[in-house]
This record gives structure tokens, C-alpha cells and sequence, in this order.
């Protein structure tokens, strides 16, 4: 690290610009504006359409929630792919590491499969951990071949570990341990430090607090203010991750992993030690997605292959690339609106739409087409929200990759020096860098993540 | 070892030919590699697992008739993968791009050529509506009632084969006009993305027009000697069309263009070849042949769902890179090693773990011999 911090100096000497700082209330201003606006259109849609409160409001703790798992997933990727440009696609891979490797830890030694009955706490770090190891025993290979060849090896190591956790014959190993097969393992849930929060003297206090409020002034059912509460803690931790992964952004550490995603030839000529620091990345973004998979999957009274499967990790990218690559901010803003718009918002409509008239719909598309209610396809349409909720999916990763491939807080051109170099009475290259700079243009280049 | 990463990530495809042949020729030089130690890792094994066969089968550990069924097996398995691993083999080298959409287009064939087969099988034994969506709902007609099997209904099955085939050219093309020929000169991860979003789009539009629920299709054949009907059927077929395309790339000037292109885009381009045309001809080649190859996998297993490309995409990605990603030959190749692989695994290893060591084998090539095994040649 010496060595960059020295060039770093030379740099300050030479030029006189001022060091690219985050913008931290632009982001959290950003951010906040973006989930108050999705609050108030679902709130707003949902209370035209007559919905049931307690519906609208377990409905928004649903997309804060996963739009917390999104958002840590995408930060753990944006470190991968936004950063150093590695194309990681067996995201869901490391979750399902992390989360099996917890299991283990924190199962009750009395049930089947057994574990050794340790507390939670001590479980997620091991599971951190775990993650971490299988993206050192992934990265130490596999980081020198080429992005393509990359992301294949990435997807490939996700179905081994998918087909190793659904496999019968890992189902019940010597000792009593194992993975349970397709039925899983049964280990407390994540979920239960809320409870553990509640008794304790001061944090106890606080959440009975929170809970009282939102029952008695919102008329919100206990269960749906203890969800209210996990997903708070959900939100703490999304803010830590948000700000280690800034914090090295702007490291010296984090320009040179822009500077191996630009070039990473180049990168290596200059002295930096770029194969140590890919695996530096890669490992800790491995552990990041091993806690994401944690505190979400773990929140399951079982954990099962179900939920190991590929489309979670496309699921991710969507975010990301909604997001914009390369900006953490964006990251965040992807993954919340990913979860309301695209992973939940469908329900939600078809709620909506359900709510103004009775869908009846016919049992195939053919009947939909030869029926004597004009409405049969729009029906059969709603009625199969689940697919199209897909095809939705597909096509806006279609869309932004040939419309606006940077996502919609895109910084993949952002500048990985640590000054800006650009000469700042250029406004015409505003087409690039779009209404940031217009926003926070206070000291030169800041609007870079 | 650092030598090869030179070539690094996400570089542009020329710079990456020269640097790759500039270390393949250092590699050459140096004494001894990474990858020859794994190789020579590798190559023990296989000796060791060999020995252990022919001890399993001296001592009667497994019977000799078990073996032929695995080795059936494998060569069965190799034939419908190779036929799909040529059209994604074809687009990797001549687009550029790793094809994520390519499962799918298997899918497309399989539920679009059944379809036909339906029709034309069961005119008249139900409404047009429920024989085109291949048994959507439980109930309606049987498999046994429209006959489907290659001797009762040798017509509807050929039918419904060549529509396959059509159907699936169809969505291709139009997938190609749609989306990837605006985005010609992105990068690979770009259009790998986008690929990703076609399959997506692509699977549940099936799923909405043809619901999602896994159904059996076919009625049962006799069995032909020791073989069923539909397997020889797979096989033949597959066999047939192969060698018709090895005689297309070798003796057409379609064939020699779309080798020259897979060879060097920009060198083909300024000789004057018409790139644009070469493309439609990759994607009609690969997409029929993966549609006919999602068909006979429905009609060798008897059953069709949504899914049935996606679960096969990452084995057809690993024959092909196993091949060389962008030989067609090579791909071939590939194809029996995993069929092998898959199926010959079943003597040391349950079978819902034999796919892993598919994958586990598509790794360490990837990692230790990135051209495949077929040398470093990205040629058809």
C-alpha cells in the first residue's frame, strides 16, 4: 500500500485540484428521494384501489426488505463487477455457502441434520468466512482467464454448489450432520434477534417502542412491526457495507481496482500488484454476498436449495445494472427499486387490479382466445403476473443494455484517478455524466461515486 | 502463470488474439506450466479410473452390460448436446458473444415442434387450442390417444420435427433483428447481458402462452433390440444431421465464409465477404439445429417443460469450451466427453452428482487450457 500512497502525493503535487471526495449528502438525498417516492406511489395506488391497510403495509416492509438484500447483493457485486470490472455470475452460489455454513453452525445438535448449537452471531461469521474461503479457493485460479470464460466458471461453480446441496447422498453425513437434502437444514432464524433485542433493558425498551407505535398508530399487526424491526437492522447493516465499499472506492486500493477494470495492462505496467488485489476484492465481495444470503435466507425457519438457484443472481445483476454499474449509490437505488417495481410490484398491481373487478380466468390461453368474455386474455394475463413478472425482468435488462448500458446512475466511465483530470469549462461532455454534475457541482469532479 | 494474465479481462478481441498467441508461443518456450502439471494430473486420473473399471469389472463390481448402458447412454446424451453445442459454438465465434439465450431456443423448439406434432397427430380428436398448447391442463387428450410415437405416427413426429426446427429460426431471427444486431459493436459482457434478458423474455413467454407445468408428451415405443425406439431415433437423426453439416462447412462457399469469419471478423470483412449475410446463416444453422435437438430430447425423455433448455445450457457450455470455444469440430468433440462424463461418473458417483463432475471437468479446462482441447486454433 506504501507504494500507492507515494504516488498518490506526486499526484497532489502536479496538480492542484482538489481530491475526489464522496458526495455524501447528494447520495443519502438521492437515495432517500427515491424510496420516499416509491412509499408514496404504492401507498397512493393502494389506497385508491381500496387495499386493505395491513396489505399496504406488510407490502412496503416486503420491498424494503428485499430491496435491503438487492441493495447488499449489488453493493458485494458493484465491488466485483462496477469496480473491478470481474464478472461474477454465481452470486447465488456464495449466499448458498454462507448461509449453508451458518446453518451448520448455529443448528440445534439434536436435530436432523445436526449442528453444533453455537449462537447466531458466531454463525454469521463463520459463514462470512466460508464465503470468503470459496471465493479464495474460485479466485486463486480462475481470476486469470477472460471475462467471458470468467463469468461461465462463476455460473458452473453455483450449479455445483446447488446440485451439492440438493444431493441425496450429502443428505446425512457421518456424525448426524449434513444438508438435509432437499428438505434442508432447520437452524434458529436470523430473525430471532429481534426478540433478543427486546430483552434486553435499553434495545428492549426501543423495539417495544417502535412496535406499540406502529400498532396502535398505524394499526399494524405485531408480526408485521417485528418484520418492520429485522429490516431495520437490515438497513444499518446495507449502511455499513455502503460505507466501507465508499470509503475504499476512494482509497488508493479502490483506484486501482478502477484502474484494472479500465486496463488492466496497464494497471500492472505502472507497479501495481493487480493480481493481489483482485483477490483482495473478490474474497471480501464473496463474504459480503455470503451475508447477504444470510440475513435473507437465513430469516426461513429452513434452509433449502430452493432458493440456490441461478435466477437469483440475474436477479442481482438487474438491480445493479439498473442501478448503474461502478456507483454504490446507484447500487442501493437499484436494488430498492428493483425489489418494488420488478420483484414485487407485479403482485401489487394485480392486487390492484383485482380489487376493480372479479378476474375469472380460463385455464389455458386457447380458451382465453376462444371465450365469450371479451376481458379473458387481459384475465388470463393478470392471472399469470408470476411469468410475466419475468418477461419483465427480461426485457428491461434488454433495454438497458442496449439503451443506456451505464444504468440509470452510471458511472462506468467515472474517472479512476484521484483528482479530476478533465478540464472542468467543458460543459458539452455533460451528455456523459448526465445531471450529476448539474446537481452537486460544488468542487470540480465530486459527482463521481 | 502471470504471463497468461496479461491477456487480462475484458480486452478487446484483437488485442487479445495477438497476446494470446504472443504467450501461447512463450508458454511453448518455458520449461514447464501450470497447465501441464494439471494435465499430467488429469491424464494419471483418467489412467487410474480406467484401471479401476477394468478391476470393477474383473471382479465383477459392475457387469459388462451396465458399462455398454452407460456408454449408450453417453453416446445418446453426446448427440443431442453436440446438436445444440453447434449453434452456440457457431454464434460464440462468428458474433463474439457467450449465447445465455441459447438454452431457450432448445425450449422453443421443443414446445414449438410438439406442437405441430400435436396437431397434425391429433386433428380432429380435440380443439385446435388444446392441441397446440401440447397438453397444458391436466386431462384433454393422452399422449396414447394421439398415437405420438415414431411407429404409429411416423408423419406427425417428421412434421413436427422440421417445424421445429422453422419455429425456432423464426424466434432467432427475430431476436437477432431485435436486439442483438443493434448492439454489433458492443462488447461481449454487453451482449452476454442482454442474453441473458432474451432467455428470461424468451422462457416465460412460453410459460405464459404454454403454462409452466412439466407434462408427459409421448406415448411409448417398442423397444428395437436392446435399444428403445426413440433413443435409435435421437441418435440417427442427430448423426444425419451432423454430418450434413460438416458437408455444408467443408464443401459450400457459405461454409468456407462462415469459417473465414469465425477465423477474423475484420479480415473477412475487407475481402468481401457479406458479414450481415454470414450471420443469418449462423443463426438459421444454430437455431434449427437447436430446436430439432430441444424436440428429440423431448421425445427420447417423454416429457416437456419450460425449463428443459436451461437445465441443459451450462453442460452445452461445457462442451463446447471443452472443444474450443468457436470449433465446431471441437465442439463435437466435447459433446461426447460430457455425455461420456456424465454418464460413465455413474460408476464412482450417485446420479444427481454427475453433472457435477461435467462441470467440475468444464472448470479446470476453462482455467488450465482456455482454448480447449482441440489447440488453440478459433476456427471451425
Amino acid at each position: 500500500m506504501s507504494t500507492e500512497t507515494v504516488a498518490d502525493s506526486d499526484g497532489e503535487d502536479n496538480a492542484p485540484a482538489p481530491m475526489v471526495r464522496p458526495s455524501w449528502f447528494a447520495d443519502i438525498g438521492r437515495i432517500a428521494a427515491v424510496v420516499a417516492v416509491t412509499y408514496v406511489f404504492f401507498m397512493g395506488l393502494g389506497l385508491l384501489a381500496g387495499l386493505n391497510v395491513n396489505f399496504i403495509m406488510s407490502f412496503l416492509q416486503r420491498i424494503t426488505f428485499y430491496g435491503a438484500v438487492f441493495a447488499m447483493g449489488a453493493l458485494a457485486l458493484n465491488l466485483h463487477w462496477g469496480y473491478t470490472g470481474m464478472f461474477n455470475i454465481g452470486v447465488v452460489g456464495f449466499m448458498g455457502v454462507g448461509v449453508y455454513a451458518m446453518s451448520f453452525v448455529t443448528a440445534s445438535p439434536d436435530a436432523s441434520p445436526a449442528g453444533l448449537g453455537l449462537p447466531i452471531p458466531v454463525g454469521i461469521l463463520v459463514g462470512f468466512l466460508a464465503a470468503c474461503l470459496a471465493g479464495l479457493v474460485i479466485a486463486l485460479p480462475a481470476l486469470r482467464v477472460r471475462a467471458d470464460y470468467f463469468a461461465i466458471i462463476t455460473l458452473g461453480f453455483s450449479e455445483i454448489i446447488r446440485l451439492l446441496a440438493v444431493s441425496g447422498s450429502l443428505r446425512t453425513l457421518p456424525g448426524g450432520y449434513g444438508t438435509g437434502g432437499g428438505s434442508g437444514i432447520s437452524a434458529p432464524r436470523t430473525d430471532s434477534v429481534v426478540s433478543w433485542l427486546q430483552s434486553k433493558p435499553v434495545t428492549g425498551e426501543l423495539t417495544d417502542g417502535i412496535i406499540w407505535a406502529g400498532v396502535n398508530l398505524g394499526g399494524v399487526p405485531d408480526s408485521v412491526m417485528e418484520n418492520y424491526v429485522y429490516t431495520g437492522i437490515l438497513i444499518g447493516i446495507v449502511i455499513l457495507i455502503f460505507l466501507l465499499l465508499t470509503r475504499i472506492a476512494y482509497s488508493p486500493f479502490g483506484r486501482v481496482l478502477k484502474a484494472i477494470r479500465e486496463d488492466e495492462l496497464a494497471a500492472r505496467s505502472l507497479g501495481k500488484r493487480t493480481d493481489r488485489a483482485k483477490v483482495v476484492v473478490f474474497v471480501l465481495g464473496c463474504g459480503l454476498m455470503g451475508l447477504a444470503g444470510m440475513l435473507w435466507l437465513g430469516k426461513r425457519t429452513l434452509v433449502t436449495p430452493n432458493h440456490i438457484r441461478p435466477i437469483w443472481t440475474f436477479y442481482i445483476f438487474v438491480a445493479l445494472i439498473v442501478g448503474g454499474a461502478g456507483s454504490n449509490t446507484g447500487s442501493v437505488i437499484g436494488g430498492f427499486v428493483f425489489a418494488a417495481f420488478v420483484y414485487d410490484g407485479p403482485d401489487f398491481l394485480k392486487r390492484v387490479i383485482e380489487s376493480f373487478y372479479e378476474v375469472q380466468s380460463p385455464p389455458t390461453i386457447a380458451d382465453a382466445f376462444v371465450s365469450s368474455n371479451p376481458l379473458a386474455v387481459i384475465d388470463y394475463l393478470v392471472n399469470s403476473m408470476d411469468e410475466i413478472k419475468y418477461i419483465i425482468l427480461g426485457l428491461v435488462l434488454i433495454v438497458l443494455m442496449i439503451k443506456r448500458p451505464q444504468g440509470l446512475l452510471g458511472h462506468r466511465k467515472e474517472i479512476a484517478a484521484a483528482v479530476d483530470l478533465s478540464r472542468p469549462s467543458t460543459p458539452s461532455d455533460g451528455a456523459n455524466s448526465t445531471d450529476e454534475s448539474a446537481t452537486t457541482g460544488s468542487a470540480g469532479g465530486e459527482s463521481d461515486e | 502463470m502471470s504471463r497468461e494474465s496479461l491477456t487480462g479481462m475484458g480486452e478487446n478481441i484483437s488485442g487479445g488474439r495477438i497476446s494470446d498467441s504472443a504467450s501461447a508461443v512463450r508458454n511453448r518456450l518455458s520449461p514447464t506450466s501450470g497447465a501441464d502439471i494439471v494435465g499430467l494430473f488429469v491424464a494419471l486420473l483418467m489412467v487410474l479410473l480406467v484401471l479401476d473399471i477394468v478391476r470393477r469389472l474383473v471382479t465383477g463390481g459392475i457387469a459388462y452390460t451396465k458399462l455398454l448402458e452407460y456408454l449408450w447412454w453417453g453416446l445418446r446424451d453426446a448427440m443431442y448436446i453436440a446438436l445444440a453445442a453447434v449453434g452456440l459454438s457457431m454464434t460464440y465465434s462468428i458474433l463474439q458473444f457467450a449465447n445465455f439465450s441459447h438454452g431457450d431456443l432448445i425450449t422453443t423448439g421443443a414446445f414449438g415442434g410438439w406442437a405441430a406434432a400435436y396437431l397434425v397427430g391429433g386433428w380432429g380428436l380435440a380443439s385446435v387450442g388444446e392441441l397446440v398448447l401440447v397438453r397444458a391442463t391436466s386431462g384433454g387428450v393422452s399422449p396414447g390417444q394421439v398415437g405420438l410415437q415414431v411407429f404409429a405416427s411416423p408423419l406427425a413426429i417428421l412434421i413436427g420435427m422440421v417445424v421445429a426446427g422453422a419455429v425456432t429460426v423464426l424466434v432467432a431471427l427475430a431476436i437477432d433483428r431485435l436486439v442483438y444486431k443493434r448492439m454489433r459493436d458492443q462488447g461481449g459482457i454487453s451482449m452476454l447481458i442482454a442474453s441473458v434478458g432474451v432467455a428470461l423474455a424468451l422462457r416465460y413467454f412460453l410459460a405464459v402462452i404454454f403454462t409452466n407445468r412439466k407434462r408427459g408428451v409421448t406415448a411409448t415405443a417398442p423397444d428395437v433390440g436392446p435399444f428403445t425406439a426413440h433413443e435409435l431415433t435421437l441418435v440417427i437423426i442427430a448423426f444425419a444431421l451432423i454430418v450434413g453439416l460438416h458437408l455444408l462447412l467443408q464443401r459450400t462457399k457459405l461454409g468456407k465464409s462462415m469459417r473465414a469469419m469465425a477465423d477474423n471478423k475484420d479480415l473477412a470483412l475487407i475481402t468481401g465477404i457479406p458479414t450481415e449475410r454470414v450471420i443469418t446463416a449462423t443463426w438459421i444453422i444454430g437455431a434449427a439445429f437447436a430446436g430439432i435437438s430441444g424436440y428429440l430430447i423431448v421425445l427420447d425423455r417423454g416429457s416437456v417443460s419450460i425449463n428443459l433448455g436451461w437445465f441443459l445450457l451450462l453442460l452445452i457450455f461445457a462442451a463446447v469450451i471443452l472443444g474450443g470455444i468457436g470449433s465446431i469440430y471441437g465442439a463435437l468433440v466435447g459433446s461426447l466427453i460430457i455425455g461420456m462424463t456424465v454418464n460413465v461418473s455413474l460408476i464412482w458417483l450417485p446420479s444427481d452428482l454427475a453433472k457435477v463432475s461435467a462441470f467440475i471437468l468444464m472448470i479446470l479446462i476453462l482455467v488450465f487450457k482456455p482454448n480447449g482441447l482441440l489447440g488453440g486454433v478459433e476456427t471451425t
